[in-house]
């Protein structure tokens, strides 16, 4: 297995030995490198999940996407960066100004965040504090103020609305988010993401195996909800361009309106990452305790199984999406209140027993 | 040295979005305002290293009472709450001066006792003292010395006495409502 921690720590030598730098300048140095890092992956990943998304709405309406830009379409989305980047930016007359401007960037925050904590790699954990998978769900909930302030700050009233509803959608789904992430962390006894993973490396080890019953209806609980607290699938409700004509970023344009369209789509990549994370083992590889086999696993990196893993989850919930009509907005609550809720109490409750009595599946 | 400057950064963050929050007239950049107030706050925590209690700082005010204000605001009609503004100058202004001083004064004493700014600030670079999960987990869920699990279920019980209490008065206007 590939340890990404030779690399920092060749880095860091680097900088302190070779450079002779003193503490203060290597920390800021590595954090400006690793922030910049960041960013650069948040916007790759965007493209590709734009293009991703674009190709398999087509083929599941029956249809071939973008074709025309580049071989097989593939320039498209850069085509539409390149638009969204040159787009005037204006406000609205009356609308509350600083409110406006500031909004896009609480929602982008919120998105960046959560995206930091994802494991990308043995020794890659960029954010890796303590009670990780707890300030993930703390730093995911600065999103929700981001829509509403920018609906209020619209000044229309089909923003407001839609802001609403975003909001009340994204709180009570946030709920059962939580509860299926404790019932894994009563599993792996850490919140540590680092540890999470590392409890599952080796032979039938993912949280899924590990947990059999309650851990499965978790992940599946947890993608429906991270689906909905992403504002996706059939829960896009926020943002219905018939009757609401796009929701909360209605007044937006140019990079404003983008900043939105980046935050959703890899919101739908750090849900996929972090049901990865928990649930399907991260960067761990698939072993199944026979030498050979587990040795042959082992020699693909981290790095390519949690990508992997991540776009089988991200193509399950764009299958969702465009396999299920839309839901109406007290059908969304309802299911929620009545149904996920409930059953992630009980998933919770589950968990505890089988942990307890140690029903957990051991190789 | 990287601590003070980041405590500087937090401090001037948390001070000018305070004083914007109770200087602004329209109800919802207070809201937002404090809603910065309260992430510097949870900045502050983790720079002590209390990365849990920042974490709870975040999920619970931003995440919870912020939403809950913005709510509230919903609620009332758009034209009671903008444009408030008060007259400062007056009789209270001598008792606001006076609680201030107050405030300053507990707050400096604590300073010069304790030392907090000189060990945790200035010193502590390298120093982490970051309390683990399964500390505060031990600590909120046993009955022995310095467990808290006794407090800890009272909050749970009013917790669900003020969750009871609320769909029982909701109950009750609908039963009017339907008459």
């Amino acid at each position: 297995m590939f340890d990404f921690s030779i690399v920092t720590k060749w880095f860091d030598e680097l900088l302190r030995v070779t450079c002779g730098l003193s503490n203060f300048w290597a920390v800021l140095i590595e954090c400006v490198v690793v922030g910049l890092a960041i960013l650069l992956a948040y916007a790759l990943l965007a493209i590709v999940l734009i293009f991703m998304e674009r190709k398999v709405c087509a083929y599941f309406q029956c249809r071939i996407g973008p074709v025309r830009v580049g071989w097989w379409g593939t320039l498209q989305v850069l085509a539409d960066v390149l638009k969204m980047l040159i787009k005037e930016i204006f406000a609205v007359d009356k609308a509350d100004k600083l409110l406006y401007y500031l909004a896009p960037f609480l929602v982008i925050i919120a998105s960046v965040g959560t995206f930091s904590f994802l494991p990308w790699n043995k020794g890659a954990h960029i954010l890796d504090f303590n009670v990780g998978i707890f300030l993930v769900t703390a730093i995911s909930s600065i999103g929700v103020v981001g829509v509403f302030i920018a609906g209020w700050g619209s000044n229309n009233k089909y923003s407001v609305l839609s802001a609403m509803r975003g909001a009340v959608q994204m709180i009570s789904y946030e709920l059962s988010l939580g509860v299926c992430l404790i019932s894994a962390v009563i599993l792996t006894q850490t919140m540590q993401i680092s540890g999470i993973v590392e409890a599952q490396t080796g032979p039938w080890q993912w949280l899924i195996v590990q947990g059999h019953i309650p851990a499965i209806l978790a992940f599946l609980v947890f993608c429906i909800a991270g689906n909905a607290e992403a504002n996706r699938g059939p829960f896009d409700l926020a943002e219905a361009e018939s009757e609401l004509t796009a929701g909360y970023h209605t007044e937006y344009s140019g990079m404003g309106f983008g900043f939105y369209y980046l935050a959703e789509y890899l919101n739908l990549f750090v849900v996929a990452g972090i049901a990865t994370t928990v649930f399907l083992g991260g960067w761990a590889p698939l072993n199944i305790g026979l030498d050979g086999f587990d040795a042959i696993m082992n020699y693909i990196p981290g790095l390519v199984w949690f990508l992997g893993k991540t776009f089988a989850v991200v193509f399950l919930l764009m299958w969702i999406k465009w396999t299920f009509p839309r839901l109406r907005i007290d059908q969304i609550l309802k299911l929620e209140w009545k149904y996920l809720m409930p059953l992630s109490l009980v998933i919770l409750v589950l968990m505890t027993v089988c942990v307890a009595f140690g029903w957990t599946i051991h190789y | 040295m990287a601590r003070l400057i980041m405590f500087a950064v937090l401090a001037v963050i948390i001070l000018a979005s305070a004083v914007f929050c109770v200087s602004t007239k329209r109800i919802m950049r207070a809201a937002t305002a404090l809603l910065f107030v309260l992430f510097g706050v949870a900045g502050l925590y983790f720079l002590l290293d209390y990365t849990f209690l920042g974490a709870a700082q975040i999920s619970i005010y931003a995440g919870g009472i912020t939403m809950m204000y913005i709510f509230a605001i919903q609620l009332v009609s758009k034209r009671t709450l903008q444009g408030l503004s008060e007259r400062w100058l007056g009789k209270r202004t001598f008792l606001a001066a006076f609680i201030a001083l107050v405030g300053f004064g507990t707050v400096i004493l604590v300073l010069l006792k304790n030392e907090v700014l000189r060990h945790t600030v200035v010193n502590g670079d390298s120093l982490s003292n970051e309390v683990t999960m399964e500390t505060i987990g031990r600590n909120l869920m046993t009955a022995d010395k310095y467990g808290y699990v006794l407090p800890f279920e009272f909050i749970s019980v009013f917790l669900l006495a003020c969750i009871i209490g609320g769909l029982v008065i909701l109950n009750n206007k609908k039963k009017e409502e339907s008459k």
